[in-house]
C-alpha cells in the first residue's frame, strides 16, 4: 500500500492540518507516513498545498510525479493539480466553492460541500474534517479510531472541547459519500 | 519515547538537547526558523543558554566564545546566513575549538530563494573562510539520520577538536517523518578539555588561550601540518557512505541527502524495466568517500551526478572517478525539485549528460 496525497487550498483552511492529521495517523498504525508543505510566501494569504506519503514500505522519494489523491479545497488548487493525478486517482473538491462540475478522463472526481457541512455544524472552521470524512470513506485508509486519537492530539486540553464538532463533521463528510453512493477504494 | 511524528527543524534542535547542547546562539532566516523557535522554548526551561543575536557575525561569535570556553554549543542558519558566518567558521577551525553548524540550504545565490537546495556544497566543503581549513560535513537523508547525526555531532565535534556541519536542504527541515530519539550513538572516548579558557580556577598555574592569530610563520606553518595531520585522521576514521543496490551495476548514480531518496525511488523503477542502476550516497562530504568509487565495476556504462545545484559536488565526483568512467550530470537548482522520473530519464538517456 502506498499513497501520494496531495491537499490544497487557500491559507486557513485547514489544509496543513489536513495534511498531517494523515501523517499522523500512519505513525499511530505503525506504517510509515511523510508529509511536506509548499512554505513559500504564497502560504501567507495566498494558496496553501501539502505533500503527504502514507505506505507500509520504507518511503523514499518524497517528491512524485502524480498524486494518487488529489483533494482540493478551492478552484485555484484544483485547477494546479487536476493534471497531475494519476490514471485512477482521486479527485476530491470542495463543492461549496466549486460550483462545475468536475471530470477527468479515468479519474473518480467527488464533490463534497465542506463548508456548508460545516455551516449547518456551527462552525465554519471544520470544513477540513468534512473533508476528512468524506476522503476516509472513499480511500478507507483509516479507522475511526485512529483518526479520533490523532484529532485529539491536536486539539490539546485547550480545544479539547472542540473534539465533538469536529468528529461530527467527519461523520457527516463520511455521510455525504455513502448517500451519494460512490465508491473509490 | 517510542518513533514521533517530528519536523525536520524540530527534530534538529531535540537531537541537539540530547546530544547535551549547552548554548545555541543563531539568527532568524527562513527554512530553519523551528530550529531556534523550539531550542528558545526548551534550552531556557533547561537552565541551558538560549541567545538571538543582532546578526548572523554576532551568532558566530558567540559560538566562538562558548566553545573556546569549553561548552557544547551550536548555531544554525540557512544559504545567505551561512555565507556571513564564514569569517567566524575560519577563526573557530583555526583555533581547533568543537562545536556543531546547522546549514539548512534554499536555493541561491545571493538572497536567492527559501525553496530546497544543495547548492551551498562547496560552501561547506570548501568554505568561504580563509585558510586552509576544513570542517567535518555530515548530509543525513531522513530526519531519523538528521537526529542520530546531530546526537553524535557534538562527540565528533570534541574528539576532533574540530567545528562539525550538518548540511541538509531545506525540504528536510521542513517535512515531517517518524523519528526515534533514543537509538544510541557509538560511544567515544573524550578526553577532558584541559584547553577550556574557563577561568584559572579550573586550570591553576596554567594560562589557557583560544586564538586563532600566529605572527610567526615558522609556527602558523606548524601549525597548518598539524591541522593537515588532524584531517588525515579524520579521513581515515570518519569517512561515511553508504552502497545501495551494488549488484554489478550498470550505471551508478551518486547522490547525497534528498536527492539521494529521489534517486533511490528512481533506481527501484528503473530496476523493475531491467536496468541495473547502484547508487553510492557520501553521507560524509567531508571526508568524501572516494573509495567507494573503486568499487564501481570495471564494465559499467557510467556515472551520474545528481545534485539541487548546478554541478557541485559533481567536482569530488570526477576526482574520485579519476577518469575511469564516463561522469554524467544532473541538476535541479532554484528550489525546483525533480521527481524520481526526471532521473529514470537521465539515465535511459545518459549520453547527453555525460561531461567528462
Amino acid at each position: 500500500m502506498n499513497s501520494n496525497i496531495k491537499v490544497a487550498g487557500f491559507g486557513g483552511q485547514g489544509v496543513m492540518m489536513f495534511g498531517q492529521v494523515l501523517a499522523y495517523a500512519a505513525i499511530y498504525d505503525e506504517i510509515n507516513g511523510l508529509w511536506f508543505p509548499s512554505y513559500g510566501p504564497e502560504t501567507r494569504g495566498g494558496t496553501a498545498n501539502c505533500s503527504v506519503i502514507v505506505s507500509d514500505k520504507q518511503i523514499n522519494s518524497p517528491t512524485f510525479k502524480d498524486a494518487n489523491h488529489l483533494v482540493a479545497f478551492n478552484f485555484p488548487s484544483l485547477e494546479k493539480f487536476r493534471e497531475k493525478v494519476s490514471e485512477e486517482g482521486l479527485i476530491l473538491y470542495n463543492s461549496s466553492l466549486i460550483k462545475d462540475d468536475v471530470n477527468e478522463e479515468g479519474r473518480v472526481c467527488v464533490g463534497v460541500p465542506a463548508n456548508d457541512i460545516a455551516t449547518e455544524l456551527g462552525n465554519e472552521k471544520v470544513a477540513n474534517m468534512a473533508m476528512m470524512g468524506a476522503y476516509l470513506e472513499l480511500t478507507h485508509l483509516f479507522s475511526d479510531k485512529t483518526i479520533e486519537a490523532i484529532i485529539k492530539k491536536f486539539l490539546g486540553e485547550r480545544k479539547a472541547h472542540l473534539l465533538d464538532v469536529n468528529m461530527q463533521a467527519i461523520q457527516k463528510g463520511k455521510d455525504f459519500i455513502k448517500d451519494l453512493g460512490v465508491t473509490y477504494a | 519515547m517510542a518513533k514521533v511524528l517530528m519536523k525536520g527543524n524540530e527534530a534538529i534542535a531535540l537531537a541537539a538537547i540530547k546530544g547535551g547542547v549547552d548554548a545555541f546562539y543563531g539568527y532568524p532566516i527562513t527554512p530553519q526558523n523551528e530550529v531556534p523557535e523550539y531550542l528558545s522554548k526548551h534550552l531556557l526551561a533547561n537552565g541551558k543558554v538560549f541567545l538571538q543575536s543582532e546578526s548572523e557575525v554576532s551568532a558566530i561569535n558567540m559560538v566562538y566564545g562558548a566553545a573556546g570556553a569549553g561548552a557544547r554549543v551550536m548555531t544554525s542558519s540557512s544559504s545567505p546566513g551561512i555565507a556571513l558566518k564564514q569569517e567566524g567558521i575560519s577563526y573557530i577551525a583555526a583555533a581547533e575549538l568543537p562545536c556543531l553548524i546547522v546549514s539548512v540550504m534554499r536555493g541561491g545565490p545571493g538572497l536567492g530563494g527559501i525553496q530546497p537546495s544543495q547548492a551551498d556544497y562547496y560552501q561547506a566543503t570548501r568554505g568561504g573562510g580563509n585558510g586552509d581549513y576544513s570542517l567535518i560535513v555530515y548530509a543525513p537523508e531522513t530526519i531519523q539520520e538528521v537526529a542520530d547525526t546531530i546526537k553524535e555531532s557534538f562527540d565528533i565535534a570534541d574528539y576532533y577538536r574540530n567545528p562539525v556541519m550538518v548540511l541538509v536542504d531545506g525540504l528536510i527541515g521542513q517535512m515531517m517523518e517518524s523519528v526515534d530519539f533514543d537509538k544510541p550513538i557509538k560511544e567515544r572516548f573524550l578526553p577532558e578539555k584541559d584547553w577550556a579558557t574557563n577561568g584559572t580556577a579550573n586550570h591553576p598555574g596554567r594560562r589557557n588561550v583560544a586564538n586563532s592569530l600566529q605572527i610567526d610563520p615558522n609556527a602558523l606553518e606548524q601549525h597548518n601540518i598539524h591541522l593537515q595531520e588532524k584531517y588525515n585522521l579524520i579521513k581515515k576514521n570518519e569517512t561515511r557512505y553508504e552502497m545501495i543496490n551494488f549488484d554489478d551495476p550498470e550505471y551508478v548514480i551518486v547522490a547525497y541527502g534528498t536527492m539521494a531518496r529521489i534517486c533511490r525511488s528512481a533506481i527501484e523503477m528503473l530496476n523493475k524495466e531491467g536496468i541495473k542502476v547502484g547508487m553510492i550516497r557520501p553521507i560524509s562530504l567531508f571526508p568524501y568517500p572516494e573509495k567507494a568509487f573503486d568499487e564501481i565495476p570495471k564494465n559499467a556504462k557510467g556515472i551520474l551526478c545528481a545534485e539541487l545545484s548546478m554541478g557541485q559536488m559533481l567536482d569530488d565526483v570526477l576526482i574520485a572517478n579519476n577518469g575511469r568512467h564516463k561522469v554524467g550530470f544532473f541538476g535541479r537548482s532554484g528550489g525546483m525539485l525533480p521527481d524520481p522520473e526526471e532521473i529514470v530519464d537521465a539515465i535511459k538517456n545518459f549520453s547527453e549528460r555525460v561531461v567528462k
